[in-house]
């Protein structure tokens, strides 16, 4: 499977997903949230900013379900759903992701025909530390 | 912008043929494209002093200009993003022609995408960092990233399947009536484009351009020349680049508004500088590297009303004799995919009067690059 790459601005990012925490970056004069992570906030162009906790829920933007041809793991669990969730606090903050049965589960775990736009959803983390949500009224 | 209106036409263009697999390496099917537009529009290599290509195109103009014998370059300009950048190489030619720094220039796009390394067989090019946030979650592929935007699309404006038939198939007919094209014999049918199968669902099989090997070229010259050469003058009327505010690449999903992409802001400029009208264009060659780029980019050029695109294109709207025909030599879904610049040499034809499926009369035509992507527009006419 492929890991994220990350950059000095997205590292906090992941840093906080492998200890079971989703938070997104705020501004540290403003307060807006920011995604994906940059050094500068576009709102007000100042360069300090925190990590702010997020509840971990949200809804389900859009959802896509790929069928090979596919790198050979992510083949092997195909069709598998991705989904784009966004964010309770943020909704303007779109997170893609895979709605699974429970943390760490396949990303086919949770058939298509379940997955609804608007589903309420909460963030879980697999043991590698990879966000990922599973329906709040399975 | 006053002065790049009808300031520059283009006056020659030139391909290779279009296949899954050519034997030439790009850098000779560059090379073929170039001279092919060169002699078209009867201007000698030596006289070429721009050239302008995609930073996606592999064959360097240093390479280009040694061994085509052009001419001391004066410009030479390389466009981002892609699909997207396939109309800003005419772009740029035009001004760096209207604003005297060169005077024949060439844009071309040669590919091997057909028979080249398959984007998902390559790991390592999965991940430079912007993918941390798709790619390890399996949204790996250009269509995994469009699907997204397009289930969110039909969910909110009840836009349905038939209505990205309605896209492929108008492509499959020109493509049908074009002898140059890689689909020239293999009818649609809506039973095969609900039956294919999928590639990542609501996208099927029809729903994605071809792989395709080729080259294409056109030159470009200010209009004053252009009345002497072989060919009637196609001028850039009208000319844009658009990268949205907080636009991010593919993946819109960080607007605020993810349905209104590139297209937007690229028609804003395009528009403004223009004498005409979307009720003013004849035919349209809009990018098609996926059907739903086509209601997208319907509502951003501003052909109908937002959340519209997917009606639009009921009733034959699309088919020659429609309200738009489009993508007239069967474009990226049908003719070939060679990053949109087919869609530049199909906008020249159909204001000549020589394309296989002419628009009669067609004296204005819009050609876009990829919607999606940091984009670019050109406004042509006769």
């Amino acid at each position: 499977m492929l890991t994220p790459v990350a950059d000095d601005d997205g590292a906090p990012f992941w840093e906080y997903a492998a200890r079971g925490e989703l938070r997104v970056q705020a501004c540290a004069d403003c307060g807006e949230l920011r995604f994906p992570p940059r050094p500068c906030c576009p709102h007000c162009q100042s360069f300090g900013s925190e990590w702010r906790e997020l509840s971990g829920r949200g809804r389900v933007w859009s959802y896509v379900v790929p069928h090979p041809p596919l790198l050979p793991d992510y083949a092997e669990q195909a069709p598998y759903n991705v989904i784009l969730v966004e964010l309770a606090e943020a909704p303007r903050i779109r997170l893609v992701g895979n709605l699974v049965s429970e943390a760490g589960a396949r990303l086919d775990s949770v058939p298509p025909e379940r997955i609804r736009i608007g589903a309420r959803v909460r963030a879980v983390f697999t043991p590698e530390g990879l966000p990922q949500w599973v329906l709040e009224r399975p | 912008m006053a002065v790049l209106k009808d300031a520059t036409a283009i006056v020659g263009i030139g391909q290779t043929p279009f296949a899954k697999r050519l034997p030439q390496s790009e850098r000779a099917l560059a090379c073929r494209a170039i001279l092919a537009a060169l002699d078209d529009a009867g201007i000698a290599p030596g006289e070429v002093d721009a050239l302008a290509s995609y930073t996606m195109e592999e064959t360097d103009e240093v390479e280009v200009a040694k061994a085509l014998g052009l001419g001391d370059l004066t410009f030479f300009s390389k466009v981002g993003y892609g699909g997207g950048g396939s109309c800003a190489t005419v772009a740029h030619l035009a001004a760096a022609i209207a604003s005297g720094q060169a005077t024949v220039g060439v844009a071309w796009r040669s590919r091997k995408r057909g028979s080249g390394p398959r984007p998902w067989k390559n790991t390592t090019a999965q991940l430079p960092t912007p993918a941390q946030w798709t790619r390890p979650f399996g949204l790996l592929r250009p269509a995994d990233e469009i699907a997204m935007l397009t289930r969110r699309y039909l969910h909110e404006y009840g836009a349905t399947r038939d209505h990205l038939f309605n896209v492929a198939l108008a492509c499959r007919n020109r493509a049908n009536q074009n002898p140059a094209a890689i689909m020239y014999d293999r009818p649609l049918t809506r039973e095969m484009y609900m039956t294919s199968r999928w590639i990542s669902e609501p996208l099927c099989l029809f729903d994605n351009c071809l792989e395709t090997d080729g080259a294409l070229a056109c030159v470009l010259v200010s209009a004053e020349r252009a009345r002497d050469c072989r060919r009637p003058p196609v001028y850039v009327h009208s000319a844009a680049q658009g990268l949205p505010a907080q636009h991010h690449g593919m993946v819109n999903y960080w607007n605020d508004d993810p349905l209104t992409g590139p297209a937007w802001t690229a028609a804003r400029h395009l528009w403004k500088h223009a004498d005409v009208t979307p009720d003013d264009i004849d035919v349209a060659q809009i990018y098609d590297a996926f059907t739903p780029l086509i209601p997208l980019s319907l509502e951003g050029y501003g052909f109908c009303g937002r959340g519209e695109g997917g009606s639009f294109t009921e009733g034959g709207a699309l088919e020659i004799g429609g309200r738009l025909p489009l993508n007239t030599s069967g474009g990226g879904l049908s003719e070939a995919y060679v990053h949109g610049f087919n869609l530049i040499t199909e906008g020249v034809r159909q204001l000549r009067g020589t394309s296989t499926a002419q628009v009669p009369g067609a004296a204005t035509c819009l050609v876009t690059a990829g919607e999606g992507v940091p984009t670019s527009a050109l406004l042509l006419r006769n």
